[in-house]
Formats: C-alpha cells, structure tokens, sequence
C-alpha cells in the first residue's frame, strides 16, 4: 500500500509506513545540511528514524541560503 | 596620539563584539562577491535564511562554505513568515540547523512594503523566548511596540531605517530619536532599508549602537568597496557619537577670530 504526501509542495508517493529517516535517503538529502517540518511542526533530527509518515503530510525540508 | 580608544563595548545577548556592522549574505551576483564583502566590511556577524531547495541543487553550498570561512557569528532570520507559527516553527529549524539559539526574527504584516506586524511579532518573541531562543526583532520604529518586546524579554531591538530593500535611508527621524531617547541601555541596530554609507553614519551619529543592511552592498557596482565604506562610516558615525556632536545655531557665529581683524577702523 503506498502513501500520497507533498514534500516542498511537490507530490511524492511512498510505502506506508515509511521513517522519514528512509524517504530522506530516497529522496536523495542523505548527507545534505537540512531541517523538517512537518504539517508546520518542527521535526528534531533525532525523531527522524521514529517518524513514520502518514497518507497527506505535508512536508517542508529547507537549506542554508544566503539572507538578509 | 589617539584620542579614540578602541571599543570593545558592543554586546549582544553577552557576547561583545569590535564591529558595529551586521551585514546579510543574499543577493550577491556570486558567492566569491559575498565572501568578499565579507571580509572588507570587517563584520562580525552574518545574517542567513533557510529555504526549500531540491537535493540536486547545491547553489546554497558555495554560500554556506564562504559564510562557515568567514568565522562569524550567524544571525539566521525567519524572513518572509506571516504568521507567528511559521517564525516560531522556522526559528526552531534553524536552531538545529545553525546549532545557534540566536534569531532575527521577522514577521511580515504586509506584502507591499514588508513591515513587520508588531502584533505577530510580540506574540513569537514572547513564544521563541520561553523556548530559550535568544530574539533579535527586526520592528518598526513605534515606542509602544519595542516597550512590549522588551517587556516580553528581547534583550536587542532592531528599529527599521525604511522597508527593507528600498535604500530610502532614516524616513522617521523623529521616532528614531524619540526610541533612542526613551530605550536608553538597549541595543538598538538599524536593520534594513538603509541605501547610502552617509545614513549608516548619520544612525550612529544618533546613537545608535549597530547598523545590519545587505541590498545596499550586495546590489552596489562594486559590493566589496561598498562594504568597506559603510563599515568606514559606521565606525566615524559612532566615534562622532562618541566625541559629542555640537548643537546646532540658528545664527551664524564666525570661527576665525574677530579681535584683530585687519582693514577695520573705529567709524
């Protein structure tokens, strides 16, 4: 069974269940510096291999960039 | 001789620093230009963001490379949240992703010219702070308005020059004044709209301890050579402070001599 979730605002499906941990790998962040939010909520990195993720999350990983 | 003795009275959240000048790490039209500015500008601190970004895209590495080079402090910003959940929920982003509990926080009221909404505002300074977050409030110029975040525990303000981006320089003198002249023993640092060294130099002259700007370097001809002179001014603007300016006269006074003056004879 497979999930519908927005990851950045762009469609993504997954296996139900999936750790964000994993889909961050499939998703290719693996080494990348980022943070996540999902559904507007803070996620620490050190929940990443608990959060399993649910059918509609809304998911927002972000990067350094230059800001004033 | 030196009659200016170096500072070292600039603190924030108490960490000290030499230099009064905060400059932003966007808009450069490269990351060797950024690096650069930098390092001419003699600043200690560094404003950044976080933004989504595809994996594949590594633009942001080269700036966040130079950035880590550069050994200033980071002052990572919520810029473009609306609402007090997005500043709050970005703020906690980049504390993990900066490892700093330090934030600028900005919450826009308005699309058109970017001002902060003092309501919003308040409320996340309120809510960043029980969550241990050290809050640097990028406001208005209103009294009220900076009274109520002191009130909720900002140990800095950061007044507006002008909405952000428009280089218009101080258009509220009066309310600059009247906050210098009401919020004495705070830190008080110009943030945004400034366009010109000459208004960096005339906000210290104010007293005010500290300028952040970044379009006025990043979209100068010559980013580097710009930074060196707002830091320049920024430095004069505060010795002057410093030196006691003279109060201004309605009426001429001449400044050479009257006794002794040739060519006159008693009428």
């Amino acid at each position: 069974m497979t999930i519908e979730l927005s990851v950045n605002n762009e469609k993504k499906s997954l296996a139900a269940n999936t750790l964000l941990s994993d889909a961050l790998q499939q998703w290719d962040y693996g080494d990348s510096k980022i943070a996540v939010a999902i559904n507007g909520e803070f996620v620490p990195r050190s929940t990443y291999n608990e959060r399993a993720l649910c059918n509609g999350d809304q998911i927002d990983i972000v990067k350094p960039v230059g800001g004033g | 001789m030196s009659y200016h003795k170096p500072e070292k009275d600039f603190t924030l959240y108490g960490e000290t620093f030499s230099s009064r000048f905060l400059l932003g790490t966007a808009l450069y039209a490269s990351p060797q230009l950024m690096r650069d500015s930098i390092i001419q500008s003699r600043c200690e601190i560094v404003t950044l963001g976080l933004r989504r970004q595809n994996p594949a895209n590594r633009d942001g590495d080269a700036i966040w490379q130079y950035i880590q080079e550069s050994g200033c402090r980071l002052l990572p910003n919520t810029a473009g949240c609306k609402s007090v959940k997005e500043a709050v929920t970005l703020a906690e982003m980049s504390r993990e992703i900066f490892n700093t509990d330090w934030i600028k926080l900005e919450v826009v009221g308005d699309d058109y010219n970017l001002q902060p909404d003092p309501f919003g505002l308040v409320e996340a300074s309120e809510m960043l702070i029980k969550k241990g977050f050290k809050v640097l409030p990028y406001c208005t110029d209103d009294l009220i308005l900076c009274k109520r975040l002191l009130d909720v525990g900002c140990e800095v303000l950061m007044p507006w020059g002008a909405p952000i981006g428009t280089g218009q320089g101080l258009l509220n003198r009066y309310s600059l004044r009247t906050l210098r002249e009401r919020i004495k023993d705070v830190p008080m640092i110009i943030d945004a709209g400034l366009g010109a060294p000459s208004q960096a130099a005339e906000a210290m002259e104010m007293g005010f301890d500290g300028i952040l700007l970044n379009t006025a370097v990043a979209k100068a001809h010559n980013p580097p050579m710009m930074a060196e002179a707002f830091g320049d001014a920024i430095d004069a603007g505060r010795k002057a402070y410093k030196a006691g300016l003279m109060q201004k006269r309605q009426t001429a006074s001449p400044s050479t001599p009257t006794i002794g003056q040739p060519f006159w004879h008693q009428q």
